[in-house]
């Protein structure tokens, strides 16, 4: 099953070529490779995940705040994590292709539906664990349901609801992989159309992507961490204080 | 050492000097413990948080290991014997319970009988005979699983537990503090009947004074640093606390906590003059004079108390039933001190009289009595097992 | 963009069409009655697409609880494992498939080793909190009654960790089953391949759709039944 060792490295180190270097196509036709046409996909698969990402929240996070601070629609809520979950990203996009056509606004409308079960689930799990008597004790003193959510419930949440935003955008930018089959060009341009880009092209691609999708988690990693309010921080590193999770099938995955 | 009382399966528990030292930490955990309990006693181990209690009693069943010093189970040191294996023949109770979720209440009452082997018709029989002796019906919980039971349904089945193979000595650690204070009182009077009637050696661990002085034979109160302070019987402690520590810890309340562990029997009763109607008031002056209650009692045929005579009863050649009020409250011989004080206190009452199993009159108690019989020395304290009303 | 237009002038690139067909499908429809009289097109495709995605659920899982079990008891194991499989699970699946390939070749193996490293890392966190989640007080009961370590953990770790364990593999195979979509890029068979040569052929899309979800439920299901056969005293206390 595994190749031999020298050509497991000619190929990668092929692979890194393409990535800086410019070359002639299979064909002959067009010249592919170099940091300025990988440069110009990623450009384009950030560019649209950023678009998706931050629709979504916009979208996700206010419902999200609203029914984990009024504990309704509890099964709605988790439930659409896990059917975001279960559906495939290719099957979606294909579906979007098929019905909707190609395009832009199609491939971002589609990406955004794929980062909104993520987001929703995390800010109404974020709420719903804030501690009852937290919330009991702002409204005694007289804040108003908006300054609970905003002063108390929103910065307790804040890690957690992060955390979605985080496993989104990840989400996000792996299945904005696939989009050329909805026309447009990103670094899964070389992967899909490998006859035109070879073997190299393909694994280029794959490295950047690893490495920039990575860096783009360790980021949002490091913005979650800021985000937690200081009192928490410290009590987590110490305690080891494992949060509770909705204890059930309904479980959702969440960093 | 003897083993326990007759027909029981008692051993006695010695500390050695028992010492545990955790590294990084100036201070032990227990220092140098050094208490024997007699078989068929219960050892309570009192104090404040972080005095080392339970620290102790884990290290009876090797829960935590033993820095210096030894522990002796029946005369064997526990070091010498493997901690499951020595386990299976120690009941273990602990606060949380535990009980096993996954598993029915029989299937928990039967974890220990199940390690040793015993086999599946014993076990049955024997977790009926357990569920019944902690007081549930073994038909209608033995399916069950502890997420359906109550709290206090729960603890039991961790007695019954413990109890499976008979273990010669018992651990329980603050077993009852997980319970709303209404049913911790009835676990622990029925606790008391059961050991009453078993006779287990136990370690009983509390933070609770009043817990203590209720459930122990004797008390080993434990101070900050693991030193014990004091180990004595719960009416010694009251009476002749060894240090300031104890005596703080013990409370300011002490005389009040002493009326707890006496019953009415206990003290000297004042004698009171009985009459009956129709009888000669010259007789009832004379037994007047010789009683140490000013005031006539009348009472029936079999002595049993009706009232207080007024002044008007005697007035002429034979006693009328004229009444000053009624002979209330009527207080046993076997009543608890604090519980007869406690109804003096709340019928108004100066004087209660006293009467014995058959109802009939031996004595009148009141206020001073009790007074003048806590300021004094108190012979005989029974043990806490016969304490349990 | 311009790329993708010239390729698409080439004749070559991103949509690809059915040479020679007439009617419905070259019209794009959904065509019903064309996709169920050529079921047979997609039976070779699904059943590949079972196989990949099982045998790394299967796999992962068998290592997934064995690593859990072994971070279970040796704790110093936790931080970095835990690490690890956080960063496998970012690198997009796609990637890991390519990145694979020159190791172990085109075909179903590169996607069996990809797609098990995913189940493993999804479920090897469910058995860590799983394992966490057992009552302290029981595990205190258990030790204190007499159970030896392997006892307690056959007794009453697993037993209790199981609901949560089971809800980590009905997650891992409805993500395989997704992710399975994509291997077809590093050779592998699967319906991603059928989706990606007629994209734009609704009946077809429709059709791998349907029989991925299909997949994905009867796997869910499978676990679910088996969960509630195992776990009585969870029923018991919902009751």
């Amino acid at each position: 099953m595994t190749l031999p060792l020298a050509s497991i490295l000619t190929t990668f180190r092929d692979a890194v070529t393409f990535i800086f270097e410019q070359r002639e196509s299979g064909a002959g036709t067009v010249r592919i490779g170099g940091l300025q046409e990988i440069g110009h996909l990623a450009g384009n698969q950030f560019a649209v995940s950023f678009l998706a990402l931050a629709v979504a929240i916009a979208v996700a996070v206010p419902i999200g705040l609203w029914l984990g601070h009024l504990g309704r629609a509890e099964f709605l809520a988790i439930g659409v994590a896990n059917i975001g979950r279960a559906v495939p990203a290719l099957a979606l996009i294909a579906f979007f292709v098929a019905f909707l056509g190609t395009g832009f606004a199609n491939i971002t409308f589609a990406l955004t539906l794929l980062a909104i079960p993520p987001i929703l689930t995390n800010t109404y799990v974020g709420m719903r664990q804030v501690d009852r008597e937290l919330v009991d004790a702002a409204r005694g003193q007289g804040l108003s349901e908006v300054q609970v959510i905003r002063q108390v419930e929103l910065p307790l949440a804040m890690a957690t609801i992060f955390g979605g935003v985080r496993l989104s955008a990840v989400t996000v930018l792996a299945t904005a992989i696939i989009a050329p089959l909805a026309g447009l060009d990103t670094l899964g341009s070389p992967i899909i159309s490998s006859e035109i880009y070879g073997e190299a092209g393909q694994i280029g691609a794959a490295i950047v992507v690893a490495v920039l999708t990575l860096i783009t988690d360790a980021g949002f990693a490091l913005v979650q961490r800021l985000v937690t309010p200081k009192g928490l921080r410290v009590a987590g590193r110490e305690g080891g204080q494992s949060r509770t999770w909705p204890m059930s099938t309904r479980r959702v995955q969440l960093r | 050492m003897e083993a326990g009382p007759e027909g029981s399966s008692a051993e006695p528990l010695e500390f050695r000097d028992a010492t545990k030292r955790y590294p990084g930490s100036v201070t032990p955990a227990v220092n140098e413990l050094t208490l024997e309990v007699a078989a068929g006693e219960i050892c309570v181990l009192v104090g404040p948080s972080g005095c080392g209690k339970t620290t102790a009693m884990r290290m009876v069943n090797r829960m935590i290991d033993i820095t210096s010093g030894d522990i002796l189970l029946g005369g064997r040191s526990v070091k010498n014997r493997k901690p499951a294996e020595l386990r299976r023949h120690i009941g273990y109770v602990i606060q949380q319970i535990g009980l096993f979720p996954h598993r029915t209440i029989a299937d928990n009452v039967a974890t220990v009988p199940k390690l040793l082997g015993w086999d599946k018709h014993r076990i049955v029989k024997r977790v009926d005979e357990l569920l019944e002796l902690v007081g549930l019906d073994p038909h209608e919980m033995r399916g069950r699983y502890p997420t359906q039971l109550s709290g206090g349904q729960r603890q039991r089945v961790g007695v019954a537990r413990a109890l499976a193979v008979d273990p010669p000595v018992m651990l329980m650690d603050e077993p009852f503090g997980a319970i709303d204070p209404i049913n911790r009182e009835r676990l622990q009077n029925e606790f008391l009947r059961l050991q009453a009637e078993l006779r287990k050696t136990i370690i009983f661990v509390t933070h609770d004074i009043d817990e203590a002085i209720k459930m122990g034979d004797r008390i080993a109160i434990m101070q900050t640093g693991g030193k014990l302070a004091q180990y004595a019987p719960p009416a010694e402690l009251l009476m002749a606390p060894a240090n300031e520590f104890v005596e703080d810890f013990v409370g300011a309340d002490r005389a009040l906590k002493r009326l707890a562990l006496q019953r009415v029997r206990d003290i000297d009763l004042w004698s009171v003059a009985t009459c009956r109607v129709g009888e000669p008031v010259a007789e009832v002056r004379t037994r007047l004079e010789d009683a140490d209650l000013d005031f006539p009692l009348l009472v029936d045929e079999h002595l049993r108390p009706i009232g207080w005579l007024s002044e008007r009863a005697l007035t002429g050649e034979r006693v009328r039933e004229e009444l000053r009020s009624k002979a209330d409250p009527i207080v046993e011989l076997d009543d608890i001190l604090r519980d007869a004080l406690s109804d003096l206190l709340a019928r108004d009452s100066m004087y209660g009289p006293v009467v014995d199993a058959d109802g009939r009159t031996v004595g009148v108690l009141s206020i001073q009595v009790i007074s003048h019989a806590v300021g004094g020395a108190v012979a005989g304290v029974p043990s806490a097992a016969d304490r349990a009303p | 963009m311009s790329l993708a237009l010239t390729l698409i002038a080439q004749g070559g690139g991103f949509v690809r069409d059915r040479a020679g067909e007439s009617g419905c499908p070259g019209n794009n429809g959904v065509c019903l009655s064309w996709v169920l009289d050529h079921l047979d097109r997609y039976q070779t495709p699904f059943l590949e697409h079972v196989y990949i995605s099982v045998v790394p659920v299967v796999i992962g899982f068998a290592i997934a609880l064995s690593v859990g079990l072994l971070a279970h008891r040796q704790r110093w194991l936790i931080t970095p494992l835990t690490g690890l499989t956080s960063a496998l699970y970012t690198i997009p699946s796609i990637a890991a498939f390519l990145l694979l390939l020159p190791i172990t070749g085109r075909g179903n193996d590169t996607a069996i080793v990809a797609l098990t490293a995913y189940t493993l890392v999804i479920i090897f966190r469910n058995v860590i909190t799983g394992l966490a989640s057992v009552p302290k007080d029981a595990v205190d009961a258990a030790r204190g009654m007499g159970l030896t370590s392997r006892q307690l953990l056959f007794r009453v770790e697993l037993p209790l960790a199981l609901p949560e364990i089971l809800a980590g593999l009905r997650i891992a195979a409805a993500t395989t089953v997704g992710l399975a979509a994509f291997a077809y890029l590093a050779g592998a068979g699967g319906l991603g391949r059928n989706i990606d040569l007629n994209i734009t052929f609704k009946g077809n899309v429709l059709i791998c759709g349907v029989l991925l979800t299909l997949l994905a439920a009867a796997l869910d299901l499978t676990v679910l039944t088996f969960q509630r056969l195992v776990t009585p005293w969870r029923r018991a206390a919902s009751s």
